[in-house]
């Protein structure tokens, strides 16, 4: 392509590694910007297939056969005739096991980039089913594949997590100690005024309640520590 | 025995079936059969390291299934190669699989109840693929065994809770993106040099003058970044702190030592024995900039260290630290930088190990790792605290243990190469580790707050009652292996010299500036 624009060098003999280059590209950004777990895992995928274009890419070759059979070698096959022209003897040849010379080696495309990428689809297989299932249990775990939805609950978590024992112990004491007065409360008050006392414990109650909902990490735990003690 | 090499793979290889398939036997044959195995790997990769120490050129080539490496370039077989850096790599994970072996009896059965069988079996594959990852000679099997120690390794950590799946998810992202920049890389460095044995690559790199191909610099950039991703270099390691903190103890306790160790091995056999030290060093613009980036990987490392009040999270950061410190060693293009990297990968594994299994321990014990419900724990467990501050002594450098002399090195490698700024950075971190680990002891060994208050009055478990500070050690099968790995982390440290002999050994095959004469 001796004087070849730049659009036929990049986009007609070297189109392949263009989509590969593409796809690659597509599959990181998915990967990196998506904010849908699967997705990314569609990108993840886009990107492994990305490389196996490239490593089949520079496997091909013009009018190139697999390397096992060899045409001439094939007594009823179409090439009969120019493999007697090479080997005389060529039924006593045709199941033994064949040296490959340079001249012969030339009709062969290069087997080895396409074993190496049966190996990748496998450990891409296994890489994608091992992250379907981690996926499956983030959804059990956390009802979301939203990355936005799950990293508000993640921090949660890790707040919670993190929090030192002292104060966690503090915390759960003092809510001990708010409910045991509640309960107090209720219970010294009289049968007709059981309403009137009801009230401010249920809106403590309510308080408690309705933290849960904003922040469920953070209170669930103690919650559901002081109930069967009561 | 001939085929020592070939027993480190077949160990736990074989052994990781059968403890699958011991589940439907008696799930209670899983712990023994994964320990046999894994000192039956340790046995062979002791073997290994004798043979490679014996042979007249330092190095065993061994290929499965009889094939030869007569045809141009190192033929058609799969290679496995020990030289010395690669079977001192091999044993040092094999010991670190060992131990956590034998330690994991009493956390499995507490975290992953009717799953031992299978956690086994991934533990042992875990090893499987970190030894060969050390040991393999191909550029593309490194790739398979990257993932198979990956796969595993996803697999290990999603093992805890739901908060781990969560973390094992991004892991596996930039895993994948990692090991799929590695594999591209290597399909550049085949079309160049048309085979994929390391050392036939670097041949036909030398024979044919390709150091000044553009494909060599796209494969050396892609590889390079695919590692440094793998390894949780500073601003890839986002992935690393999450994974390690929320998995199972033993999960974190096997992968922090050898994880990001192994690639760091990796770095330093591709820049050696792949691309050659004088295309790594000399046609590349990494050598003047990678020390920079180390520089702000340990500074920001160190940092979000100290802003941690959890000793998992704490020595997860401290981790990426460590990364920094080696990754630096090798970029600082030195002889006395590299000694100090590969002396630092042996001794980093041995003494994370050791901080990890006592954090392990610290876990069990008090159910918690926070930094606030650790007082008093030297009356109830000083055999623990002592090979648990052994390990921080060593990440801080001090004299008798091993961390001291790889540091030592590294610090050499940065005075002889004059690049000051890395000597600095070194200095700096120490410093804060002396922080850390000191804000640590304070707190296991006096019963105040910071502010001088008793916050243990009334608070039933938490107060330094009676109770609390007795004596109460750790059960046997978890304190046996964290001594020994403090013991080792204090023997390499006193037979310092024998193990840079062997790395020097290794060393002279590359030409490497050595600066002024020190000694």
């Amino acid at each position: 392509m001796e004087g070849g624009s730049l659009v036929s060098e990049l986009f007609i003999e070297r189109l392949n590694y263009c989509i590969y280059v593409i796809l690659l590209l597509i599959g990181l950004w998915a990967m990196l910007a998506k904010r849908n777990l699967v997705k990314k895992l569609i990108g993840m995928s886009i990107f492994q297939t990305a490389i196996i274009l490239f490593y089949v890419s520079i496997a091909v070759k013009k009018d190139a056969t697999i390397p096992i059979y060899l045409a001439e070698h094939d007594p009823h096959g179409s090439h009969a005739k120019v493999a007697t022209e090479e080997n005389a003897t060529e039924n006593q040849v045709a199941y033994n096991p064949v040296e490959l010379k340079p001249e012969t080696v030339k009709g062969y495309a290069n087997p080895l980039p396409h074993v190496l990428m049966l190996t990748a689809i496998v450990v891409g297989v296994a890489t994608l089913g091992l992250a379907l299932a981690l996926t499956q249990r983030i959804y059990q775990g956390y009802g979301t594949i939203e990355e936005d939805e799950l990293l508000d609950k993640l921090d949660r978590a890790d707040e919670r997590a993190s929090q030192s024992p002292i104060i966690k112990e503090k915390r759960n004491a003092q809510r001990r100690k708010s409910t045991q007065r509640a309960k107090a409360k209720a219970a010294a008050g009289s049968v007709t005024k059981s309403n009137m006392a009801a009230k401010p414990s249920a809106v403590t109650k309510g308080k408690k309640k309705a933290q849960p909902k904003k922040s469920p990490s953070k209170t669930s735990a103690t919650k559901a520590k002081p109930k069967p003690k009561s | 025995m001939e085929n020592a090499i070939a027993w480190i793979f077949i160990f736990p290889l074989f052994g990781s079936v059968f403890v699958a398939l011991s589940r439907y036997v008696n799930i209670k044959l899983a712990y023994p059969i994964s320990v046999l195995s894994m000192a039956g790997a340790l046995w062979a990769g002791v073997e290994t390291l004798q043979q490679a120490m014996a042979s007249p050129n330092h190095e065993i080539s061994y290929l499965l299934g009889g094939w030869t490496l007569d045809l141009y370039p190192r033929g058609v077989g799969i290679e496995f190669r020990a030289d010395l850096l690669a079977s001192m790599i091999a044993l040092i994970v094999l010991g670190v699989g060992l131990l956590v072996t034998v330690y994991s009896k009493i956390h499995v059965e507490k975290e992953t109840p009717n799953k031992e069988a299978i956690y086994y079996s991934l533990m042992l594959l875990q090893i499987t693929g970190l030894a060969g990852i050390c040991l393999t000679g191909d550029a593309f099997n490194l790739y398979v065994l990257i993932e198979v120690a990956a796969l595993t390794g996803y697999g290990l950590i999603a093992m805890g809770s739901n908060r781990a799946a969560a973390a094992t998810y991004n892991y596996l992202i930039l895993g994948t993106i990692g090991a799929s920049l590695y594999l591209l890389g290597v399909g550049y460095l085949y079309i160049k040099t048309g085979t994929l044995n390391m050392v036939g690559i670097r041949e036909v790199i030398e024979a044919n003058g390709l150091a000044d191909s553009a494909t060599m610099q796209v494969a050396f950039v892609l590889i390079g970044v695919g590692i440094l991703i793998k390894m949780a270099f500073f601003p890839f390691h986002a992935w690393l702190p999450n994974a390690y903190c929320n998995a199972p103890t033993t999960t974190s306790c096997l992968l922090a030592p050898l994880v990001t160790k192994v690639m760091i091995y990796v770095m330093i056999r591709m820049v050696l024995s792949v691309f050659g030290v004088e295309f790594s060093f000399e046609s590349t613009i990494w050598v003047s900039c990678m020390p920079w980036l180390v520089v702000i990987a340990i500074v920001c490392a160190a940092f979000l260290a100290l802003s941690q009040r959890e000793i998992k999270r704490m020595l997860a950061y401290l981790i990426v630290a460590e990364v920094g410190y080696m990754v630096g060693g090798v970029w600082i293009y030195n002889y006395y930088g590299l000694i100090g990297s590969i002396f630092h990968i042996i001794s980093d594994a041995c003494m994370t190990l050791c901080l990890f299994l006592g954090a392990g321990i610290i876990l069990h014990k008090c159910k918690t790792t926070h930094f606030d419900g650790l007082r008093g724990l030297f009356s109830r467990m000083p055999l623990t605290m002592i090979g648990f501050f052994i390990g921080g002594f060593s990440i801080i450098g001090l004299p008798p243990t091993c961390g001291f002399f790889s540091k030592w090195y590294l610090i050499t490698g940065g005075m002889v190469s004059g690049r000051w700024e890395y000597m600095v950075v070194l200095m700096f971190s120490t410093m804060v580790m002396v922080v850390l680990f000191f804000r640590l002891i304070e707190r296991i060994h006096l019963a105040v707050d910071e502010s001088g208050k008793d916050l243990g009055k009334g608070h039933g478990d938490l107060g330094l009652t009676k109770e609390q500070t007795r004596f109460d050690e750790a059960p046997l099968v978890m304190l046996v292996p964290l001594l020994v790995s403090a013991a080792t982390v204090l023997i390499i440290g006193v037979y310092n010299q024998d193990v840079v002999n062997q790395i020097e050994t290794f060393l002279q095959a590359y030409d490497l500036p050595k600066g002024v004469e020190y000694k």
